[in-house]
Formats: C-alpha cells, structure tokens, sequence
C-alpha cells in the first residue's frame, strides 16, 4: 500500500500566473493512496526540499509526484531530495506542468484542468512504482585496442601514457598499418615512415603497452568493464624473444617467389621475411605457402643460419584469454578490389596501377628504391594519367555509395610529386569534383595545378585500351571543353575506393557493436559521441568509423583514449536501473527479444523455472542490466509479454494512459 | 506538350532516375559514337532535366547513337543514359506519326522476330 | 458542467467524456507519446518558446518511441481518446541507434490493423521530432488537434466493461 505525496511547484509566477496551483493540490488528495498535497513556492528551492523531507518523515511517504519543471530540468534534483529523505530515488514522478502546460495555454481554467489531469497521470504512475537499485559492477583496468595502425597505435599510446594497461592486437606481423606503406603525406609533404616509425618503437617500449603481433581476436564475452577475450597469436615459426633481428634468415632463404605484401605484391620476397625495414617486432616470421621446408620437408636452411636458435617449425598457434574493461575498435581500411572494373584495364596492364601501388613506386624503401618508373618495362613514364573516384561513388554492386575521402588529397600529391622529380613527365588528373575540406587542403590542390602544372581535367575516364601497339590509350570526356580526349599514358594511376578492412564485420558481430550497410562501424551519436560505438564499453578509433587522412584519424585516437581512460578510470561502474527484465515462467525462450536488441544485451541462457508443470530447466531470455540501455525495443517484439521495462513497465503506461483519458 | 510535359514522358517510358547523375561524364568517355553526336550522352540526362527535349528530339544525335549501351554499363550512378537517348527517339518518332505496323499486317508478317514485332509496337501504336 | 442535449446523444458510452465538451464544441482528448531523447526534449522547447498548442493534448513520457507497444494506443482508443500520436527521434537520430525504425515498422502494421477495426487512420500519426524542432512539436499538434476535432468522437472501440 503507498502513501503518496503531492507537491505543486508555484516556479515563482512561471506556473502560478495560469494555473490554479491550489486547486491542483486540492483535487489530488482525492487521488488513490495520496495521503498529502500541497502547494509550495519553489520547490527546487532549499525550502521546497525540506518540505519534502519532513513530509516524507511526518506522513511516512512512499513515493512523491512533483507537478513542476520538466523531469529532463530537475528530475536528478528531486531523486537525490527522495534518497536523503529515506525513500527510493524511483519512486518519484515528476508531472510537467510548466514547459508542456503553464507556458503554453493562456486560458486559466484549461491550464488548471490539464495540470490536474498531469498529475493523475504522475501519480498513476506512482502507483504502480516500485524501487529500484542502480545496478553496479567491477571494471578490469586494462584496455584491448584493435588495429595496430596509426589509430590503434595513438590510442595505446595516449591510454598507457595515462597510466593504464593496454594491449594491442594487429593481425599482420608488424604494426604500422597502412601509413607505414605511405611514401609523403598531405597536405605538408612529411615523409610518413619519419613521423610514424617513432610511434611505432614507443608503442613497442612502453611499460604499459603488450603487443601482439600476428594475432587476432576470435572471441569476446562479457560487457562494458569485464569484457573477457580470446587472442589468437598465429605461429609465426620464429621465436619472437629468441630472435635478435638480424635477418641473416631472410637472405639465405631459397624460395624467393612469395608477393610482397608491403610492397602490393610490386616485388618477391624470401619465405621467411621481415615485411620491412623498420618492422616491430622486428621479427621475420615463415610464409608456409612459399615454405619449401613446409611443402617438402627438406630444407631448413634458415634454421641452420640462425645463431640465436629461433627458427622453430614446431611452433603451433597459441590462444590467449585475457580480461578487459574497454575496447578499441581501430581496424582500418583496404582498398577495394578492381576485379569488376574492366574498363580500367587494371586486370590486364601492368602499368594501371592503384594508387597504393604508386605510393609504393614512389617511395624510397620502395621495390625501386623510389625511381619512379613503369611495373612493365622498367622505364620512366613520360605521361602519367590519374583516374579519380574508381569505385567511389559508384552505386552499382562492384562499388561503394560513399566517397572516400582521402583520394583527392593524395592524388593532388602524388601528382605534385611526380612533377616535382620529374618535370618532364605530363600529369594528367581526371576528376568528376575535387574535394579539399580541411586545412590547407585547397591551397594544397591549387598548388598543384597552378604551381606544378598537373593537368586538372573535368570528366571520366570511360575505357583504357590498347591501341594493338602496346600503348595505353585513355579515352575520357573533357566536359568543360565539351570534348573527348584520347590521351597516349605510360602509365594510369586509379584512386581507387576505400572499404573497412574485411575483418571488421566478424569482429563488430563478437562485439555485438552495430554497424552500417558499408560496414563501417556505427558511432553512438553522430555528432555528440562520435567515438564511442553503441555497445557500452566499445570504442572508435580511425577510418573503422567511417573515411578519415592521418590528421582525422589521430584526432579520434586521441578522443578514443580518452573516452577509455574515463571508463577505465572508476572502480566500479553505476548502471541505470531502468533496464528491461524478463519474467522467465512466462518466458518462451523464442529469442524475439535477443534480435532487436542493438546492444547485445539479451542472452539465452538455461534456467530451471518453476511452473504450473513444476520445476523444469529450459532455455530463457535473461537481460545483462550492465548492458541494456533501456530503450524498451524488446519489450513490444516480445510475443508472450514476459519482458518488461523497469520505470516504464507496462502497467505504468496504461495507468498514465487510463488516467488521461479518464 | 511542353518541355517539361516531354521531360516527364521520357523519363517515364525510360524508366531513367535522370536526378542520381552525378556528372561524372563517364557515359560520354566510353561513348564510341561521341565524335558523330552534337549531343553526348551525358547531355541528354542533363538536359532531359532542364527541358531541353526539343533540342534533342530535332538533333541527329538521337539517331547517331549505336544502342550498344555501353554508357549504361559504365555509368557509377545507374542512371542508364541510352535509356533516355531511346526514349528521345521513341517519342520524336510517335510524334511524327503515322502507324508503321498496324495491327492487321502481323499474319502477314509471321517471319519477323518477336522482338521487332515487339517494338514496332511500342514505337508506333500508340 | 451540465450536460447538454447534443452531448448526451453523443455521450452514449461515457458520461465522463463531457468533461471535454465546452459549450457544445466537441474538444478530442489526445494521447501524445513522446520519446525521452528528441520529442519530449522538443515539447520542451516548444513550451520554452511559448508556442502553444491545445491543452487537450497530453503527453506521456517514454525512453524510446519503439517502448510503445500497439497495445498501449489501442489502450488509449479504448479508454475514450479521439487520438493519439507518437514521436519520435528522425530516422538515424535515435538515441538508441534502431529504436525508431522499429517504430516505424510496427506503426506500419497498427495503421493497417487500425482501419480493419474501422478507426480513421488519421486518428493516428507518427511523427519525427527533434529536440531542436520546437516550433514543428506545436504545429504538429495544432494540426492534429484539428485534424481529430473534424473526425469527431472516437467510440470504436469504447470498452463500455471500463467504464
């Protein structure tokens, strides 16, 4: 049986001026279980909270309605009132009588009869109230990023810089990512190995930082600050503490056929090698694809030349099981694959290139030591075409919706740079909009074509052929001059698109972290939360969240770590008690509740019920309270109505409903 | 009818989504017959937009088009341009008038494809 | 008030119904739902803007627009109101990221189930409103109101065991 009591707030005039506040107290004593209604001044005020308390005392209250502000204004004030008063913090209601009635009626009576109803309705509510506790758990002090490019790498850093544990999983044998490939970056020309390779090696020293390289996750459980994840850690046949990096292997390796991928496959390299120079861990791991030892069995030439004794075929893959509060989504991109784009002839001439593949042409740790010259012959290139927007764009199937971004920008660089070392080469850019948002970006473009000369022309590019004479032939359409141009190119340059990195969908699936039709991950507002994934506990870092350049991305490794550091920073973690909850005797474990759940917060799990059959063990929906935010979804897909939602349960609902329409 | 009545017609029968273009100019790029057309294939999605069907519909660019489709192959935005180009023609030849087939002449035309049969139809039954 | 004679023709089912009669002029009772994030953020700020719009619209607050079951209107119809409309956050806006669009499919299948039982589909509306759409909250009630004032009482479904 509740006792509740009623205050109406005068807000000085601002409710008083067209609302009868004492008729409105009047008529809710003769509400069910109110036991006291009044009126007061201000009952934010300190007077108006004392009132509060020595009602709640005198008249041994349950629940209080407040008719005031709106709940988004002073709810939280009036909760903390209840709590110091001895009653639950939930067991308030707050009827708004301000904002949605006093401000906006001008005729007093009606304003005095709505308030009255809103009240009703508040104390309805109430009745059907029941306390509720905040529900608390632990937080593991460690994060978890994943990606070991210049987003995840920035993010580790700045979260061990702040004291906390930080482990890094990359799937590929170093970290670096795909900056580590680039040759300059835009807009300041800066050679990217020289500013990212010192990153690299603090990553690697840091006390606070555990890399695992050749690794990759392929399990996560648990929730926001007890997430519990399994890591992969492949063989790599070389023992990392063994191993002194010298590399001797690498050169006395026989098989020497493998594609480099460092190198977009440019280049061979041995079977056992380190993917570049500045590699971390510096550690060469065994392609047993190209293997000879693996494929025949005889060779082991590597392990012989090894003096440190770390060349072990034995080695097996090794799973991990670590816990982590946070987790930092840093997967990064690709490009897309060309495979449907016959027109460009990327499938069929060695000199059409992707745009990474000249990045890696024109870098000095390059396949040709950063000659530029063409994949075919081996010759400079006189005339170099650059095609933009391949697959960019492009609503059919082979492309992608979005535009990448980043293309632009380093398309005006690599054809700045070819100018700039070789003046004689004629540049040629085709472009459908050049978009330079950023700083410095446009005076960066314009340089290139009003400084360099690169030939900005307006149009598409259609088809790439062979003229029958072993030349590229270019045929695009000039639309500013209304013409089209067929153009003789030693080598054409396709920007082509950007898409999340293959594995970023099986890992926002473990993550239960939503995701976009590209694939790209989901933040949790677009504008206010932009690195932080729907699924408490799981964060963005880099282009995983959509197309980003360097300075973008390490922006948001920056916010990212932060964001981690905040969480990881509280001992224990207060959730909101409005969660959903399932009655499991009603429950018929049909699992509705578990698919439109966007937070992954409704299991199936075994449970012994008991029923009107008796005590039987069956599968039912249990809702994770860390987890669930409480946005009531899978109460209405729920068929047998078993699932709930505390504050907002159904028959508060259709108290509030039957006391409106009463 | 007007521009804009025409517009509408053509884009109807075309089936075409004229506003997706982006202006890339790609159709244009790959088109074999550009040099043989006052109007490219680019200009007729723009243009069909802009009310300019009169021009199209009296230029020889209609007829200079070979059909082999290879803008809508090509286009990254799905907005088929020879579609249009066929509905251009389509039109201005309705508009000429004077039914080509009638319906009585198919018995004796029992050697023709089906598709010819088709067409002819559609071009000038109407 | 005293009942007059074209309202107890009309108050067949409810006598307390009269209450939203004012000198003969038929006044709906409507049923707002409005999500915690956007809409009630915007009925806030229609109210901070003095826009204003008839008292007969009264708002019940929820988390999410998709917290609305089908039952929950069908409850309101069945308790005498004329109308009742949902808001939401703008597709994409949702501060749950998918709420909403599970609204709209279920609204979907209510707007049909609603005409089977021969409610005017108009008697419900769904609409997106933002925290920043003060000035759309107000208008959008305005014209239900209205909307649902031309309709006339709703008895369809007056449950007359409630009473």
């Amino acid at each position: 049986m509740q006792r509740i009591g009623v205050f109406v707030c005068h807000c000085g005039s601002n409710i008083s001026a067209t609302v009868d506040v004492v008729r409105v107290a009047e008529s809710l004593k003769n509400e069910q279980n109110v036991v006291f209604s009044a009126d007061c001044r201000y009952m934010c005020s300190e007077n108006g909270q004392s009132l509060i308390k020595n009602t709640v005392k005198e008249y041994g209250l349950t629940g209080i309605v407040i008719c005031s502000c709106s709940p988004r204004m002073h709810e939280n004030t009036f909760r903390k009132t209840a709590g110091e008063a001895g009653i639950n913090p939930y067991m308030v209601e707050i009827a708004n009588i301000r904002e949605q009635c006093s401000w906006i009626h001008k005729n007093a009576a009606e304003a005095t009869e709505k308030a009255v109803i809103l009240g009703r309705a508040a104390v309805a509510k109430l009745n059907r109230d029941f306390p509720l506790t905040e529900g608390e758990s632990s937080v593991t002090k460690r994060a978890l990023v994943i990606g070991g490019g210049i987003a995840g790498i920035q993010t580790a850093l700045d979260i061990a810089d702040a004291g906390y544990k930080v482990d890094i999983v990359e799937k590929k044998p170093t970290i670096g990512g795909k900056m580590a490939q680039l040759d300059k970056t835009f807009p300041t020309l800066d050679c990217a190995a020289c500013i990212l390779t010192p990153k690299m090696v603090d990553a690697a020293q840091h006390e606070n930082i555990t890399l695992y390289t050749y690794s990759q996750v392929t399990n996560v459980e648990g929730y926001v600050g007890n997430f519990r994840v399994t890591i992969k850690k492949k063989a790599r046949y070389v023992n990392e503490t063994l191993c002194s990096g010298c590399g001797e292997c690498t050169l006395k390796c026989p098989s020497k056929k493998g594609k480099n991928e460092f190198n977009m496959g440019l280049n061979n390299r041995s079977a056992i090698y380190i993917p570049f120079a500045q590699a971390i861990p510096n550690v060469p791991v065994i392609d047993t694809e190209q293997c000879i030892k693996f494929n025949t069995g005889k060779c082991g030439l590597c392990q012989m030349t090894c003096q440190a004794k770390a060349v072990d075929f034995s080695m097996k893959d090794e799973y991990i099981t670590e816990n982590y509060g946070a987790i930092v989504a840093a997967t990064g991109f690709d490009i897309i694959s060309l495979d449907k784009f016959g027109e460009f002839g990327y499938q069929m001439y060695d000199d059409v290139v992707t745009s990474l593949e000249y990045e890696r042409l024109m870098n000095a740790a390059g396949p040709t030591g950063g000659h530029l010259v063409r994949p075919s012959d081996g010759k400079e290139p006189k005339t170099v075409v650059f095609v933009q927007c391949v697959g960019s764009r492009d609503i059919r199937e082979c492309g992608k919706e979005y535009c990448s971004k980043i293309c632009c920008m380093y398309t005006a660089k690599h054809a700045m740079l070819t100018r700039e070392k070789y003046p004689d080469t004629e540049v040629y850019v085709f472009y459908i909009d050049v978009r330079t948002p950023g700083k410095g970006f446009d005076e960066f473009y314009r340089r290139a074509a009003e400084q360099y000369g690169v030939r900005y022309i307006k149009g598409m590019v259609g088809k790439v052929y062979d003229d029958g004479e072993g030349n590229i032939m270019v045929r695009a359409s000039d639309l500013i001059a209304g013409e089209q141009l067929t153009i003789k190119a030693d080598m054409v340059v396709l920007a082509a698109a950007t898409e999340p990195d293959k594995t970023a969908r099986t890992l926002g699936t473990m993550l239960t972290a939503s995701m976009d039709t590209n694939d790209f991950f989901t933040e949790a507002h677009p504008k206010l939360r932009p690195v932080e994934s729907p699924t408490a506990g799981v964060f963005l870092s880099g282009f995983c969240q959509g197309p980003k350049d360097i300075p973008e991305t390490v922006a948001q490794a920056g916010a990212a770590a932060v964001k981690v550091v905040g969480l990881l920073s509280k001992d224990s973690l207060k959730s909101n008690p409005c969660t959903a909850i399932s009655d499991p005797v009603i429950c018929s474990g049909c699992g509705a509740c578990k698919n439109v759940c966007p937070f992954g917060a409704v299991e199936l799990a075994e449970k012994t019920v008991l029923t009107e059959r008796g005590r039987e063990t069956r599968l039912v929906s249990v809702v994770n309270d860390a987890v669930c935010k409480g946005c009531g979804a899978c109460t209405v897909a729920c068929p047998s109505g078993c699932m709930d939602l505390k504050g907002f349960t159904s028959s508060q609902i259709f108290g509030e409903v039957d006391a409106l329409c009463r | 009818m007007n521009e804009k009545q025409w517009a509408r017609e053509a884009l109807t029968i075309s089936g075409v989504h004229a506003e997706r273009c982006m202006k890339c100019g790609k159709c244009s790029g790959a088109c074999p017959s550009y040099e043989f057309m006052e109007y490219h294939p680019h200009q007729f999605v723009d243009m069909i937009l802009k009310g300019g069907f009169e021009k199209l519909s009296n230029s020889q660019s209609v007829y200079k088009c070979l059909s082999c489709f290879v803008c809508v192959e090509r286009c990254p935005r799905s907005v088929f341009p020879a579609n249009i180009i066929e509905a251009v023609r389509t039109l201005t030849e309705r508009s000429i008038g004077g039914d080509k087939i009638a319906a009585d002449m198919i018995s004796e035309m029992d050697d023709a494809p089906q598709q010819l049969l088709m067409e002819a139809f559609r071009k000038f039954s109407k | 008030m005293p009942l007059n004679e074209k309202n107890k023709k009309a108050e067949t089912l409810s006598s307390e119904k009269t209450d939203c009669e004012e000198n003969g002029k038929f006044v709906p009772v409507i049923v707002a739902f409005c999500c915690n994030w956007c809409s009630y953020a915007g009925a806030d700020l229609a109210g901070s803007s003095r826009l204003t719009y008839p008292s007969n619209v009264k708002i019940i607050r929820v988390p999410c627009s998709c917290r609305v079951n089908p039952t929950f209107i069908l409850r309101a119809f069945g308790r005498g109101a004329d109308g009742v409309i949902l808001a939401g956050c703008h597709p994409g806006d949702c501060h749950y990221s998918t709420g909403n669009y599970y609204t709209r499919r279920r609204m979907t299948l209510l707007f049909s189930m609603l005409s089977y039982m021969g409610i005017e589909k108009e008697r419900m509306k769904l609409q997106w409103i933002s925290a920043a759409e003060g000035v759309k909250f107000a208008e959008t009630m305005n014209e239900f109101s209205k909307s649902v004032e031309k309709l006339g009482p709703c008895k369809k479904l007056g449950d007359l065991r409630c009473k």
